[in-house]
């Protein structure tokens, strides 16, 4: 039986890339000296793709690999997939909801609780031997704060229902209201942003979302205000963000992820009031590994002719 | 509301940074401050506090016999900590002394606190604010991964005001909620310990909440440590006495336990300098108390204890002497 070809995009799990050469010819693109060449040689040969938050399939790779047939995401997010040109070729993609749900619902809440509760710079603090010399200072409460998510899916709701346990109000926007969650609708982010202590990023990075946050959105926030992003980079103005953090216009961000990743702005490295995390959402050994069965559970079922896990397009 | 030279005489002891109560005490009562005078407070007291019905100790000033002895007509103690450890109640009860304490004032953020480290430890934010502030993300890369936190089984240790607001934060992220207390309590629904080395067998997480007794000193101890096992992970906002801390400092080092979240250590503000080097301990200066809203509260809860002390009222947050 012919090898069946998969292109894995980028490192992204040892325990993923194991399970995916057991049962294919895995080719990592991320070794190639001459990516285009390379996709000349084997272009009849590779069906599937497998991406994740850094990198999938745009418009041109797709161009470029004739039979390629599932493209299966490491991620739940699909802002690196051209979907549009999935659909109009018959490609279908895949990627991994729900077993990441709670993990980055967690770090949403575990982020507002270091940013409030300057967790770092006491824990630098402590082991910096500074405690023998004086008290830190006070810090923020979280429990009663306003939290007001933008998306209310699964990682939102998720987030409502953890942070609903600090007796916290929940406000949100979504694209439409939704009538019986029992938290307060607000029809525009700014006016989400105004009526909150806390905005979470929470919604899937599309051409509608991109700088979702703005300028206006974080002065709205305020120099009280604080913001979280488990989403996308850029579902924030990041230059109007450093500005906005630089010149104490917004009180402080819990940051995930960031536009250029890993590459994130130097000025945020002396702020005390940021927590800045290398996109660690979903980066538990139990998820990662979740993540990957489901990885290679929709390839198997899509080269097995059966119906597919978690099929997006 | 009484003309001031009626107001009760009540006597204050604080260190000089603590002033949150001092515009909350002078509006409503006259006032003896040991820290307005040079003399020792020993001197002190035996000069000016023979009178003195109420004694208001904020901070954690140690509360002993011979302290007491200066205080003849002395009937109510009002602290600013959950915790009394610092008071000697046998000897409070003993000469008929009421004691208060900060009641549920800042049980809310103790509580934050205690899930704050506890995500900061399993989801490794501390060192990796630190991977990202270095420089480390963009030259090395992935960064190792963290543990879940959501389903962990997390055994309390104390169920009272504190403990109970833990359970309450942690139910939503599906973690199982079971507990060790001085009693059972019939009215929550999570499985009773009778012991900490049993909570500690079938438990993913220990969270240190009870107060500091005769009963409770060492409670976690090397047996204890040994039971949770090399992924287990202790939170302690409760006192250090609680935790065998030499043998805790062996335990992180040697790897017979997966991390720590201390917000409290057995002679602070001395912490183990072995502790600076690990990234799985998230270490914290006892701040688990330390926002404005939480003074705010302190201040009310004393207030109200004294007003209710002084018109004969119940009193707002009494202690049990035991």
């Amino acid at each position: 039986m012919e090898s069946i070809g998969v292109l894995m995009m980028c490192p992204m799990n040892a325990y993923l890339e194991n399970e995916l050469q057991k049962r294919y010819n895995l080719h990592r693109f991320w070794t190639c000296p001459e990516k285009p060449a390379f996709l000349e040689t084997h272009r009849n040969s590779i069906r599937a793709i497998v991406g994740n938050a850094s990198a999938g399939a745009d418009a041109q790779l797709i161009d470029d690999l004739p039979k390629l047939e599932i493209i299966s995401s490491f991620s739940v997010g699909l802002d690196r997939i051209d979907l549009g040109k999935c659909k109009e070729k018959g490609i279908r993609v895949t990627n991994t909801p729900d077993v990441l749900t709670e993990d980055v619902a967690d770090l949403a809440i575990g982020l507002i609780l270091a940013l409030l509760r300057r967790l770092c710079q006491c824990d630098s603090y402590v082991k910096s031997g500074k405690w023998k010399y004086g008290d830190f200072k006070l810090t923020t409460k979280f429990s009663g704060k306003s939290v007001g998510i933008i998306g209310l899916g699964r990682i939102g709701t998720a987030i409502a229902k953890r942070a609903q346990g600090f007796s916290c109000p929940i406000n949100y926007y979504s694209r439409t209201e939704k009538p019986d969650v029992g938290y307060k609708y607000y029809p525009t982010v700014v006016e989400l942003a105004q009526n909150s202590d806390i905005l979470v990023v929470a919604c899937p990075l599309t051409d509608e979302t991109r700088h979702i946050v703005n300028r206006q959105v974080m002065d709205a926030l305020g120099p009280k205000g604080v913001l979280i992003n488990i989403g996308r980079g850029p579902h924030v103005d990041e230059k109007e963000l450093v500005k906005a953090l630089t010149e104490g216009r917004l009180g402080g961000a819990g940051l995930d992820v960031f536009e250029e990743e890993p590459h994130v702005p130097e000025e945020l490295f002396g702020l005390e009031n940021v927590v800045l995390l290398p996109h660690v959402g979903s980066a538990t050994v139990e998820t990662r590994n979740a993540m990957a069965d489901l990885v290679v559970g929709n390839l198997e079922a899509h080269f097995a002719g059966k119906p597919l896990l978690t099929q997006v397009v | 509301m009484s003309e001031p030279s009626e107001s009760p005489l009540v006597l204050v002891h604080r260190t000089p940074t603590l002033t949150y109560m001092d515009d909350h005490l002078s509006r409503n009562f006259r006032l003896l401050k040991t820290y307005a005078s040079p003399d020792p407070l020993p001197v002190f007291l035996s000069r000016h506090a023979a009178t003195v019905t109420a004694f208001v100790n904020i901070g954690r000033l140690k509360i002993d016999a011979e302290l007491l002895s200066h205080l003849p007509s002395l009937q109510l103690l009002v602290c600013t900590c959950v915790g009394t450890d610092h008071v000697d109640l046998a000897e409070c009860k003993r000469l008929g002394i009421a004691v208060t304490n900060a009641g549920d004032a800042f049980s809310d953020d103790v509580a934050d606190c205690a899930v704050g480290l506890l995500i900061s430890v399993l989801r490794r934010i501390s060192v990796g604010d630190r991977y990202v502030r270095s420089g480390k993300w963009a030259k090395l890369g992935e960064f190792q991964l963290g543990t879940k936190v959501s389903g962990k089984r997390v055994g309390i240790v104390g169920m009272g005001t504190i403990g109970s607001r833990i359970a309450k934060r942690l139910e939503p992220f599906g973690c199982i909620i079971s507990y060790n207390a001085r009693t059972q309590k019939q009215s929550i629904p999570y499985r009773y310990y009778s012991d900490v080395l049993s909570l500690a067998a079938d438990n993913d997480v220990l969270v240190l909440c009870c107060s500091l007794t005769d009963q409770t000193r060492h409670v976690v101890n090397r047996e204890v440590m040994e039971s949770l096992g090399k992924e287990g992970v202790i939170i302690n906002v409760g006192r250090g006495g609680l935790v065998d801390e030499k043998e805790m400092v062996k335990c992180l080092v040697e790897g017979v336990i997966g991390g720590a979240g201390l917000d409290v250590f057995e002679k602070e503000p001395q912490v183990p300098e072995e502790l600076f080097g690990l990234d799985n301990v998230v270490l914290s200066p006892h701040a688990a108390v330390a926002t404005p809203g939480a003074l705010e509260s302190v201040a009310s809860v004393a207030i109200a204890n004294l007003k209710a002390f002084f018109s004969n009222q119940p009193l707002v947050s009494p202690v049990r002497l035991g």
